[in-house]
């Protein structure tokens, strides 16, 4: 296999993970601070759309990421009232809220169908762009690759090296102490939450905006469950959620070029399986509550809190 | 700080009702179902050492997480050196100069020492600079401490120092103690005892909150009595005796334990014999040859320092840890090894674990449901499957009222008890069950004089039903007052038991120091040593 062919390769594995790798790291936030959000999907599709909308309306691709990012923050904050301030479940309501995601997602992309936009630029670097190989490698890529890769850095620092990160951990890892020694858990947790919203509601924006410049219904194709189980698979770290992306994307895009070049050891179909068969397992694996103490979950996860005062 | 305590400590001893450090005014504060404090005044001078006494649910820690901040009152002023403060949250607690360490830890088990600690101050600081204070602070004050290591690893006693530390980087000026001493050995309260009275000295103000009255008359200056949420007198401990500040906290007098009048005892109904156990996790005591056996109308004590396999020996006596040979174990001469802690409950085993929140009881369920848990079978609460709603409530109400529970009914929340009231009832819940074989572990942990003492008296009435008791305490003075033999457990080791009438506390202090019974008994006796030397 020669460069021509691997390095274009290698940028379809780029672009593919960077929709997960976003919704990803956004939900590593959310679940350190102890909120289980299963309704990433449906922010992403709603931040699809939004980010389409705006962008076939305004033309302006700043505005149009914003708005996709506004759109998550705007639905997980319907979460966030219903887990955290009236602590609800919190499984049943993020299973809601993809569920609602998906239906307002399609109602309001109804008239956008098949309507062409303009794809998001790629930035060139100066210098850097036009180096052999790694030029179209890494220094060819739209506002929001680089941005879901400095996010994800930015997110680790801030976790492990932030008085704010540590104090985001604790309230994850026991609401309860977290509360006594006067940390406002519930406020904590919103600010998570939303910047988990915001984050799902990029991916969506990318894959509207970049990876297919055009509105589908339902066009995440199960790309929320999938950053899901990523965080999962990474252990709640930051930089394993970068490789876990950059691996599901690998497998996607290889699916795609065996499909393609009629390389047929196995039926497409069990390649065209495999990230959400792995998501599956993943997600089965995390309710089970002896491998999740294993995974060094945060403890909290998923448990609704009600401060006495 | 030198030079700030210093100073504050020249007010110290006065008396006048201007230089009280904190002024409490007719605290008030009201649950659903319950009034916590009612119209509470308390005051605390710079130095002094202030008890605060009650029975269990009296509203002690409601009072001190006021204080702190955790809780705003109904109606009531809190004065700090003579000004009116609103304590919003405890961040302003600590601006003043409150520290609480709490009777459920604060702490965050994934987290090291030095991350624990920093999440407890108000103001960022630089890791490295953080771990050097924190060797500092444990330095001068005895408490040593390794900033690098993960919380969970740690041992109960080195958790407390933990968030005794988080407090004195405060240099504060009120410090809150709620139960400090129930999960301490011996040794580690000596230690603390040091370190409060040295702090005192310096001009710090320690409220103090114990159920161990002996401990109280060692350490503190004045003491305030809860009762039902509202003061109803103080005293000074040091020359009240531990019975008179029991009748004042109860309003009664406690009754002298009745030991029962030693009856034949029955054949063995719990026997282990050479019974191994790895330890499962990386810091756990594996066990290793131990045997016992304890007959009807028996009750055998284990005493030990924490972590020495206690643990370890409750989970395999109760079932929740198995062993492959059946016979190691056998209740009422049945091979029980193999089988889990349902099908042992069955056979008549039943089990009260150390731990209430999380493992004798759901804190989220409500007291019926609780009771249902480890009830269904022997109280016949379920029916095809179902539960017997009538039934179950009843069982509830049984234990609520045989065992004093204090509590608005059946239906509260078991969280919402306060920790002496819960462990009431989870040790009544156990009991009622009329159990052939009964382990229990720390029966008395955090709960007051008087309840402990219904506790025991339950226990001894259970064993003259026929019953056998293994009994799993670090409280040397229980252990003492109820069992008929006692055994040490060391490193997983356990001694053989010896009848309670022969063996003095000094040997059980060396015993659970790890020396060997031989030598203990030449160090206690070294005179017969001698006598029987040719
Ligand atoms: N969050 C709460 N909700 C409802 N009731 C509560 C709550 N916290 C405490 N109570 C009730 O207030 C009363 C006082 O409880 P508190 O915890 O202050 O007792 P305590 O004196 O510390 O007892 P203990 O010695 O057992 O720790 C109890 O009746 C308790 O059930
Ligand atoms: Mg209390």
């Amino acid at each position: 296999m020669n460069l021509s062919i691997l390095v274009p390769l290698l940028v379809s594995v780029i672009t593919a993970a960077t929709p997960l790798l976003l919704a990803a790291t956004g939900e590593l936030v959310v679940e350190r601070a102890g909120v289980l959000n299963l309704g990433v999907e449906g922010m992403m599709l709603v931040g699809a759309i939004c980010a389409f909308a705006a962008m076939f309306i305004t033309g302006s691709p700043i505005l149009a990421m914003l708005a996709g990012a506004a759109a998550g923050a705007v639905l997980s904050a319907l979460f966030g009232v219903l887990v955290l301030t009236l602590a609800s479940n919190q499984v049943a309501t993020g299973l809601a809220l993809t569920l609602f995601g998906l239906g307002l997602s399609a109602l309001m992309g109804a008239n956008f169908v098949g309507h062409p936009i303009v794809p998001l630029a790629k930035l060139a670097i100066p210098g850097l762009s036009s180096l052999p190989v790694i030029g179209p490698l890494l220094f060819s890529h739209d506002a929001l690759v680089y941005l879901s890769v400095l996010m994800t850095g930015a997110v680790g620092w801030f976790l492990n090296h932030t008085r704010g990160g540590l104090i985001l951990r604790g309230v994850g890892e026991s609401d309860t102490s977290a509360h006594s020694i006067g940390h406002d858990v519930i406020r904590i947790r919103y600010y998570a939450v939303l910047f988990g919203g915001a984050m799902a509601g990029l991916g969506g924006a990318y894959l509207s905006l970049a990876y297919t410049p055009m509105w589908v219904e339902g066009m995440t194709a199960g790309r929320g469950w999938i950053a899901l189980a990523l965080v999962v698979f990474a252990a709640w770290r930051p930089w394993r959620v970068l490789a876990g992306a950059y691996l599901f994307g690998g497998v996607t895009v290889l699916q795609l070029y065996a499909q393609g070049s009629g390389f047929v050891l196995v039926p497409t179909q069990f390649l065209t399986m495999l990230p959400y068969l792995a998501t599956i397992v993943v997600l089965t694996l995390m309710s089970s509550g002896s491998v999740r103490s294993r995974l060094a979950a945060p403890a909290c996860l998923g448990k609704p809190f009600r401060p006495v005062s | 700080m030198e030079g700030n305590l210093s100073q504050t400590t020249l007010t110290a001893g006065h008396t006048a009702g201007t230089d009280e450090r904190l002024d409490l005014r007719g605290i008030t504060k009201r649950f659903p179902g319950v009034v916590a404090n009612a119209d509470v005044s308390l005051a605390i001078r710079p130095g002094e050492i202030h008890a605060l006494l009650g029975e269990n649910g009296a509203g002690k820690s409601t009072l001190v997480k006021i204080i702190y901040g955790i809780l705003q009152p109904d109606e009531g002023e809190v004065r700090w050196n003579g000004t009116p403060m609103i304590i919003p949250n405890p961040h302003a607690a600590r601006a003043l100069g409150i520290g609480m360490v709490f009777q459920h830890f604060s702490l965050f088990e994934a987290m090291t020492v030095l991350e624990n600690v920093a999440i407890g101050l108000d103001s960022p600081e630089k890791p490295s600079k953080l771990a050097e204070r924190i060797r500092g602070v444990s330095a001068a004050y005895g408490l040593p401490l390794d900033p690098l290591r993960d919380v969970h690893t740690l041992s109960v006693g080195e958790r407390q120092r933990i968030e005794i530390v988080r407090c004195l980087l405060l240099e504060p000026k009120l410090l809150i103690m709620d139960e400090p001493t129930s999960v301490l050995t011996p040794q580690e309260v000596g230690r603390l005892f040091e370190t409060l009275r040295k702090l005192a000295a310096e001009g710090c103000s320690i409220l103090y909150i114990s159920h161990k009255l002996a401990e109280i008359k060692a350490l503190c200056d004045r003491a305030t009595i809860l009762r039902g949420g509202r003061v109803v007198g103080g005293c000074d401990p040091k020359v009240e005796t531990a019975s008179s500040m029991a009748s004042l906290m109860l309003g009664a007098q406690i009754k002298p334990l009745a030991r029962r009048a030693t009856t034949a005892l029955g054949p063995s109904r719990l026997v282990v014999g050479g019974l191994d156990l790895p330890a499962d996790t990386p810091h756990g005591i594996g066990l290793r040859g131990i045997s016992l056996d304890v007959r009807a109308g028996e009750i055998l004590g284990i005493a030990g320092v924490a972590g020495n396999g206690q643990n370890e020996l409750f989970l395999a006596l109760s079932g929740e840890r198995t062993v492959e040979t059946p016979g190691t174990i056998m209740i009422d001469n049945t091979r029980v090894g193999h089988l889990g802690a349902e099908r042992r409950r069955a056979l008549g085993l039943c089990a009260v674990p150390e731990e209430r929140n999380g493992h004798a009881a759901v804190p989220e369920f409500s007291l019926v449901d609780n009771a249902v848990l480890s009830g269904h079978r022997r109280e016949k609460l379920l029916a095809g499957g179902l539960i017997r709603a009538g039934r179950a409530l009843d069982f509830a109400t049984r234990i609520i009222k045989s065992f004093d529970v204090r509590t608005p009914g059946p239906g509260a929340a078991a969280s919402s008890l306060s920790g002496g009231n819960l462990q009431k009832f989870i040790v009544g819940r156990e009991i009622l069950q009329k159990p052939g074989v009964l382990v229990v572990s720390q029966p008395t942990w955090g709960v007051d004089a008087g309840a402990a003492s219904a506790i025991h008296a339950a226990l001894l009435s259970l064993t003259s039903e026929g019953s056998a008791i293994v009994v799993i305490s670090q409280d040397l003075d229980e252990l003492l007052a109820i069992s008929d033999r006692i055994a040490v457990i060391n490193v997983g080791v356990l001694s053989a038991a010896r009848p309670t009438a022969s063996v003095s506390l000094e040997e059980l202090g060396l015993l659970m120091g790890g020396m060997h019974e031989a030598d203990v008994a030449k160090a206690a006796s070294p005179e017969r040593e001698m006598a029987d030397a040719p």
